[in-house]
Formats: C-alpha cells, structure tokens, sequence
C-alpha cells in the first residue's frame, strides 16, 4: 500500500458504513468495505477487519440491523440494513460533519490572504 | 444507553454464538475478496495472500470486535479469576493456611453476630414487638411474688389504664414437669404454663394449626383445652397432621388439643430461658387463683404512637387504684411505685448488652488477628513473587492491572475463606440452638439468616481490603523494576519491609493479649461464683418432682387434707430413706435457684413495722429432713411430724432475716431462736431454728431472707423430694422412680435432678460467655504464635547470607540463636506492653461482668504476660534454631 493513503479519523468509519447502507441497501461486510474503497478512489487506507468492529457498534446502538441472507453469487453472508433510528442518525451525523468541514475549510483558507494577519512583533534579539 | 449495555451483556453472555457468528461473517468476507482477486487474475496463492492484508490480520479484527461488543472491564476479571485460582492452587499449602485462618476469624465473627442479632438487634419474635412491655416493679430481693400482680391488681390495671391496647400476663408459678401425660399406657412429665386468655392476641402470635386461647376459654365452666408447643407436638405426638380436636389425658383428664404453635413461638426461650415449655393452658382469672395472691406477670401491649414515658406515666397514675384483693380496703394502694413499664426486649435480653458487646468486640479482634496474619502471609508471598510482577510490568502490564490482580488474589482468598467460615458458624450455631440448658432467651431460636449472610459479605470484603491493601500498595509504590535487581537482603526495601512487618507482629500480639486478659478475667470471675457458699451443699443430692393426691372429700376445715399429706410424705420419705446409699431424705415445694414466692414478713410482736417497703423473706413449705438434705445448716431444731395442724406453728427462718428481727425487736443475746413472731393468729408464729443464708435467686446476687414453714402447718404447692447419697444420681434414679411409683401408680417418669444442674443453670450465661471469650482467646493466641513464627522464621530466610557472613567471621551458634530469640521477644514484650494499656483502658467497659475479680487484677496481667512470653519464645526458637544451624559456607554460595 501506498504511504499516501489517508488515515481515517476516529469515528468517520461509522459515517461512512451508515452513508453506504443508505445510499446501496442491504449489503455484506466485504461489500460495504469495497465500496467504501471504491468512492474513495482507493484513497483511504481500511483496514477491512475494522469495518466489522464498526458495524457490531451501530448494531448495538440499533442503527442498523443484521440478517444472515444469500449474496449474488449463491454465498451465505451476513447483510446489513438501516433502520429507520439510523437514517435520523445519518442526517444528523452528516449535517455535523458538513458544519465542520465548512469551518475547516474557512480557518484552513484564512492562511491564504495574508492582509488579515496582524503585524508580528519583531523580536529585539 | 440501557440498550446498549444489554447488548452488551448479552454479547458477554453469549459469546461462544457471538463469536461463530463473527467467524462465519469473517469466511464469508475472505472468500468474496479471494473470489475478486481470482477475477483481477491472480494466482490462487496470491488472491488469497491479497485478500488477508487487507483484511488487515484476523485476529486483530476478532480482537477488535470483542472489544466493541462486550465488556472488557468482566472479561479482564474473568482473566484474573482464573489467573488467581491457578496460582493457589498451585501454592497448596498457602491456600489452605490462609483460607483456615480466614475461616476461623468470619465463622466466629458471623456465629456472634447471629446471637448478636438474635438477642440484641432483631426485634423479638412478635408483630410490632417494639409496642409490648414487661410491667414490673423495680428489681427487688423478694423474688417473683414482689414482680407479679394479684388478679383483682390486674383488672384494676387493665381497665383503668388508656395507654394500652391491651394487657395480658401469665401465672408466674408453674413448676416444672406440673402436667402428667397419660399415653398409651405410660405417665409422662411435661410442663405448661397458665396464660391469660388474650394471651396470644396481644403478642400477635398465630397458630401453626388449629386456633389459640380464646376469652371463653379462661372462663368458669370451660372445658378444658390445651395449645401444643411445636417441638413437643412433634417429639410427643409423632407431628400428627390430625392432632387438632383430638383429645388427651392430661392429669387424669380428658383435654382437648384446640391447636398448636408455630416453631418460631418458644415460650421458654423469651420468658423463661433454658427451660422448656411444652404446652400452654388457660389461666381462669375467675376461678380459685382469684384470692392466690400476686400470682401474674403483666404484659402488656401499647396503643399506637404511646411513647414509653407516656406509658409510664398512665401506670403510675393507675397503681394507687389497684388493689392487692378488692375486699381488703386496706390493701388498695400498695402497689404505688410498683407498676412501671420498660420495653419487653430490655426485659427479655437488656441485662445481657454488655456481655454481648464484649464477645463482639472479641470476635472483632479474632477477625483483626486473622487480617494481620494473612496480611504477613500475603506480603511474604508477594516479595517472593516480586520478579514476577516486575517481569510482567516490563511486558506491558500497568500497575494498576497489577494491583488489581493482587486485590483480586485476597478477595479469592477471603470468599473461599467465607464460606468455609459460614459452615463453621453454622455448625456453632447449630449446637448453640441445642443447648437447651444455658439460660439465654431465644438461643433456641439461632439461625443463620438474611442479615447474617449480608454481614458474612461485609466482613469477607472489608477482610480482603484489609489484609490485601499492604501488598498492593507495596507493589503500587515500590519501584517495580529496582525488584530485578535486588537480591532482598539489606536493601532500603527489605529494611522497609522488615519494619512493617515488626509492626504486624506487635499489633498482633497486644490484640491477643487484650483478648487473653478478658478472658483470664472472666475465668477467675467464674472460678470465684463456683467458689461461692450457695447455703445448701449441691454436690451428692438430686432431687425428683413427686407428685400425690392430699384431697379428701368433705373436708372443710382442711384438717384431714394436711393429715393426709403428712402420712403420705411420711410414707414416701421413710421408703426412699430405706434405699441402700441414700443418706437424708426431705421435701420442699420450692428448691434455691428454682421457682420462688413470698408471703409477707413476720415480724415480731408488738414492734411497729419500719417504714418503706420490705423485701419479704422467699416461702419454703417442708418436711422435716428437707434442710439435712440440702446440707444447710440449722441452728435450733429441724421441723418434725409433731408439729401438726393444731400444734403450735412454727418456722425456722435464715439468717440475715434472723438479724434483722433481732434488731427490730431488741431480743436478749439477739437470738431468734425461741421467739415467737406474729403472723395473724392468737398463738403467733414461733422460730425454732436459724438457718444459713441461702443463694435462692442466683448464685452471685446478694442472698435475700428465706422462712421455712412445715408442710403438716402449710399447704405446699407440689413436693420436690430431695435425696441425699453419695451414690451418682444415674444409678439412684430408677430405685427412687420405682419407689414413688409404688406408693403412687400416677407417678410419672420425672426427671432425676442432680442439685448441681440447678446451680449450672444459674450460671449457665457466666459459664457461656467465659468459654466464649476463652476460646477467642485460644483462637487469638494460636494466630499470634503462627504469626510470630511465620515473620520470624521469614526474617532467618531474608537473613540466611548475613548470618553466614557473621559466623564466617566468628559468630557461635548460640550467639545467632540467641540474637534471634532476643529480637523475638523484644517485638512481643512491646506487643504486651501494648495490650496491657489498651486493657487497662477498656477495664471499664469489662468490669461490670467480673464477680469479686478487679479488672486491673494483677494475677492476671502476669499470668497473660508470661503466658505470651512462652509462647513467643516458643514460635521464635525455631526459627533461630534453624538459623544458627547455616552452613557458612553454603549460605554464602547461594544467590
């Protein structure tokens, strides 16, 4: 693996597997993990087995449920669907992380127009 | 938040299914990734290689999702529980040392809660026991009859107080064995007391079957009923399910058994401790006893939100109403100051609260001993297991996962120990229940209970902090890794240690001493009671309930009755006088130590009685021979067959009763003997003998007067016939039985008293609460001596090099010995220097119980001391023994 890939950042894991079940429908682990990587153009570094971790959590939590079902190709898998208590939770997460990513964006661009920066002091030594 | 810690617990719970679930998911994720990596082309090798570095390891994501879903926080104890339960039993003999000490110090303590509880804590056995009271006057010397009420006095009282739902009482006068049980053809002997037919409402007591007295039941003209005890309703009737509405023959009547009691009702454990009741009648308020005199124990039984002071108050404004009998003017108003309610329980077990604060403050003890012993044991064990934990602390593991596994080790330890303990205070418990002779109330009600168990946890736990807390901290303060290196001896560490340990030793030490000097004083306490001249000789004398039918139909003037008696008597004396080994021969209605009465004071003619109350000489109505048969000594002459109904009446009176006629009515040489008192009747009373002072209410109060009348003069309330004979009592028994039963075929098979059991009944509580404490002491000291050796003996080990070096250098056997032992003893000389002042301070809380002994007794202190020394010396020299046996040359190889 490339040392470019990023490292997601605590608690955007969950996001990302409520945002995929929402947007694809039930789906397996192996499933909801690649097409993670895939919208991500194989940017992000998952480790796969993490992904499971994160759906035991938002399982207890009732966001999603479990049911043992039959993929495409005739295997026995364990699919995952949003519950209704998760969609609320989705839209709520995703509206919190869109507010802090504009204020990202905002302090992150603060940099670029250096007319707002006060006069450093000079420092007499 | 709920949900999720159930789903939590569930996934702990199941975590076998949880886990194939994550398996199957983790198969299923594998084979989609090798499935895609085949299509992309790759060797099957590959693909496979491929798809398990993304996966990013399987264990890690197994581990990962455990930690999600369940709970570590159990899991880590889990771990540590059976981490624990490996290490002990692998160290075996630790185990078994700790878990015994432990068991020892909690069953004690849990067994003395339970009587604790029992006796001093609980509420007694009623429906809102806190409302009842025990209506008394204040202790006097003139027995029952100065603490009972006549049935005219309890009317008064009854329906003149208004503080009161309700009172009741019971006829204070019932000897033992009083009923004679006919069955299947045998007469057996049992016991039951007269109550007041609201009896039972007012305790709040209901039937285990059938029904309890009833108003009617008390009344002129009611047929006769009986109410069953529970344990003789199962020893004497087989537990018969059909017993209610059968009848029985009780005295030679038919009774009908109307109900009995439930197990959890024993009249003698509340009312009459260390006797057994096996049945309760009614009391007919209305019949005979009417004019008996004070014949009743009031009880009674307060409304609702009557504080005790108002309840007080109400019965001193009705006593001045109440009369002894209602057609005597005269005797209205003589129970002023006498009518005074204290709480029934105060009554029941108040006298026993300091004996039970000192055996708890003794078990406490024990258990703090025990703390100590297996705090040392445990500090030993950890300093050896040192490197241990240092090693595990390098590979990662925090301290307070290290101290956390040691808390775990003593809670293990002190859970195993408590249920051991639990099983100890069981059996103690059990035994205790049974001693049917030690006059405590509601011993036989002792059991391990709810509150017991709760207590047992308490205690287990506190134990475990306590004795676990210096290891723990030792190893959370100590600097793991300088353990590595550290060889023990000499280092700052070990010199730390040593002190602590030192401190261990001395507390040790000066708590067995403190419990040894309870003890020691307890012991003469109880030596000087049994040294005490009682006025009669117990030993060698046995006495037996006879019973005999005096009625003579048609006799009114009850001349012929008391003829009839006096031939009877005759008859049976002079028979079990003819008996090989029998040496005297009486009879007495009453004997010391038992049942009491009084019957007013006679006092000397023409002298002005003094003012205030007098505390009546207690009533004894004999047959001459009686007093030759106690063995108490008469100064004058004995009663004899001569002095019938119409002779001149005469008594001989005790002592200090003697004296005080003597000084009232200035008699010449203060003699008594000869004079003649006055009791009513034209030709007076005369005495014709000064007897010995006699213990007749216990064996350590001051003794009060006694007067004995003749029972040719007197009628007698039964006769207990006293036997004399060197022979023991087993083998006297049947010949006497069989020779009252030849003179009576009624007579039944009563039990053979030896005059001894009468006095260990009174001092059955003293006796019971010094063996306690004595065997807490044993207990106390034994742990001390394992203490001392075991600190001692671990010091030589820690020291093995030094003293190779010293006798390397010169140091003789003897010196090494003799160093050891002098420190030994040095530890153990403070420890008792410790304990002496601590006892000295507690003597006050410890004198009340004592009986001519001082509680800063010196005999004692020294005997304690020495006791402690030897004992030290003891558990030292062993160990010194073994260090001045080092082999130089050995010791300095090692390590």
């Amino acid at each position: 693996m490339s040392p470019s890939k990023l490292d997601l950042l605590q608690g955007t894991l969950d996001l990302m597997v409520l945002k995929t079940l929402s947007a694809m429908g039930p789906l397996h682990g192996y499933g909801i993990a690649r097409r993670i990587e895939q919208v991500s153009g194989d940017e992000v570094l998952l480790n796969q087995g993490t992904i499971y971790a994160s759906l035991v959590r938002l399982e207890q939590r009732g966001w999603i449920a479990s049911n043992w079902g039959v993929s495409g190709n005739n295997r026995k898998a364990k699919f995952y669907a949003i519950t209704v208590a998760g969609r609320r939770q989705l839209e709520e997460d995703a509206l919190h992380w869109r507010r802090l990513t504009d204020v990202m964006d905002r302090v992150l661009d603060l940099n670029n127009e250096p007319g707002d920066l006060p006069e450093a002091e000079g420092d007499p030594a | 938040m709920t949900r999720r810690l159930l789903a939590r617990v569930w996934a702990f719970f199941f975590r076998k299914r949880r886990d194939a679930d994550l398996e199957a998911e983790l198969a299923a994720h594998l084979d989609f990734a090798i499935e895609e990596n085949l299509e992309r082309g790759l060797s099957p090798k590959e693909a496979r290689r491929e798809a398990l570095v993304r996966i990013g390891g399987l264990q890690q994501a197994r581990e990962k999702h455990r930690e999600t879903r369940g709970l570590m926080k159990i899991d880590i104890v889990m771990y540590d529980l059976r981490y624990t339960l490996r290490t002990l039993r692998r160290d075996l003999g630790f185990t078994i040392a700790a878990v015994l000490i432990l068991a020892l110090g909690i069953g004690a303590n849990v067994a003395v809660f339970s009587v604790v509880n029992t006796l001093l804590l609980r509420p007694l056995p009623f429906t809102n026991a806190h409302e009842l009271v025990w209506i008394a006057p204040p202790p006097t010397k003139c027995g029952l009859s100065c603490a009972t009420y006549s049935t005219d006095a309890y009317d008064e009282f009854r329906t003149g107080s208004r503080s009161f739902q309700d009172v009741t009482g019971y006829f204070a006068f019932s000897s033992p064995d009083n009923l004679s049980l006919t069955q299947n053809g045998e007469i057996l002997p049992a016991t039951s007391i007269d109550v007041i037919a609201n009896f039972f409402q007012v305790l709040g007591v209901q039937p285990a079957m059938g029904r309890l007295l009833r108003p009617e039941d008390g009344l002129n003209g009611a047929s006769p009923v009986i109410v069953l005890s529970d344990a003789w309703w199962r020893r004497q009737f087989n537990a018969d399910p059909n017993i209610v509405g059968k009848t029985v023959e009780i005295n030679h009547t038919q009774v009908t058994v109307i109900g009995v009691l439930p197990a959890s009702f024993d009249f003698g454990a509340v009312f009459a401790p260390g006797t057994k009741v096996d049945a309760i009648t009614a009391l007919n308020l209305y019949g005979p006893p009417r004019d008996w005199g004070n014949i009743i124990t009031m009880i009674g039984r307060t409304k609702p939100g009557v504080t005790l002071p108002q309840a007080q108050q109400d019965a001193a404004a009705v006593a001045p109403r109440m009369c002894w009998n209602n057609k005597r003017p005269d005797t209205c108003g003589s129970y002023k100051d006498g009518v005074v309610p204290v709480p029934l329980k105060d009554y029941v077990s108040g006298r026993l609260r300091r004996s039970l604060i000192v055996l708890w403050s003794a078990v406490g003890m024990i258990l703090l001993i025990a703390c100590v012993n297996l705090s040392n044991l445990l500090l030993a064990r950890s300093t050896a297991r040192s490197k241990e934990f240092a090693m595990r602390a390098a590979l990662g593991a925090s301290r307070a996962r290290i101290v956390g596994q040691l808390l775990t080790e003593s809670l293990v330890l002190s859970i195993i120990g408590a249920v051991a303990g639990l099983g100890l205070a069981w059996m103690l418990l059990y035994w205790l229940a049974h001693q049917g002779s030690v006059a405590l109330p509601l011993l036989s009600t002792l059991h391990i209970d709810g509150a017991a168990l709760a207590w047992t946890v308490l205690i287990a736990v506190v134990a475990a902090v306590l004795f676990g807390l210096a290891p723990g901290l030792r190893v959370a303060m100590g600097n793991l890794h300088e353990s590595l290196k550290d060889t023990g001896a000499g280092s700052g560490q070990g010199r730390k240690n040593e002190l602590f340990r030192s401190v261990l030793v001395i507390t040790e030490v000066a708590l067995a001493s403190v419990l040894l000097v309870s003890a020691g004083l307890l012991l003469r306490s109880f030596v000087r009671v049994l040294d005490v001249d009682l006025g009669f000789e117990s030993t060698h004398a046995a006495a037996i309930n006879a019973i005999y039918d005096d009625s003579v139909p048609g006799d009114k003037t009850g001349d012929l009755t008391e003829q009839k008696r006096a031939v009877i008597f005759q008859q049976i004396i002079a028979r079990v006088e003819s008996l090989p080994g029998v040496q005297a021969v009486g009879i007495s209605d009453y004997l010391p130590l038992g049942q009491n009465r009084s019957w007013g004071t006679p006092l000397p003619k023409g002298v002005t009685p003094p003012k205030g109350n007098i505390a009546g000489p207690l009533v004894y109505v004999v047959s001459p021979g009686f007093m030759r048969a106690m063995g108490t000594r008469v100064r004058g002459r004995d009663i004899s067959w001569d002095d019938g109904p119409h002779s001149q009446q005469v008594a001989i009176i005790s002592q200090s009763y003697a004296h005080f006629l003597a000084g009232l009515a200035k008699w010449p040489n203060g003699d008594a003997v000869g004079q003649t008192l006055n009791n009513g009747t034209p030709g007076g009373l005369q005495v014709i003998g000064v007897a010995d002072d006699v213990h007749e209410e216990s064996t350590e109060g001051d003794t009060g007067w006694q007067i004995y009348y003749p029972a040719t003069q007197n009628s007698p309330n039964g006769a207990q016939l006293v036997i004399r004979s060197t022979l023991p009592p087993a083998t006297l028994a049947n010949s006497v039985l069989m020779a009252l039963r030849s003179l009576n075929p009624k007579q039944p098979a009563s039990e053979f008293r030896p005059l001894q059991t009468f006095v260990d009944h009174a001092n059955s509580p003293r006796r019971f609460f010094m063996l306690m404490v004595a065997s807490f002491a044993g207990l106390g000291l034994l742990l001390a001596a394992i203490g001392i050796y075991g600190v001692i003996s671990y010091t030589v080990t820690r020291q093995t090099q030094e003293i190779g070096i010293r006798m390397a250098l010169g140091a003789t056997m003897g010196r090494v010995q003799r160093q050891v032992l002098s420190g030994t003893l040095r530890l153990a000389t403070i420890g008792i220097a410790l304990g002496a002042a601590v006892s000295l301070a507690a003597a006050r809380l410890i004198s009340s119980l004592l009986f001519a002994t001082s509680p800063w007794d010196g005999v004692t202190y020294i005997a304690v001391a020495l006791a402690l020394l030897a004992v030290a010396f003891v558990a030292g020299y062993l160990p010194a023994r073994r260090a001045s046996r080092i082999d130089p040359m050995v010791a300095l190889r090692a390590n």
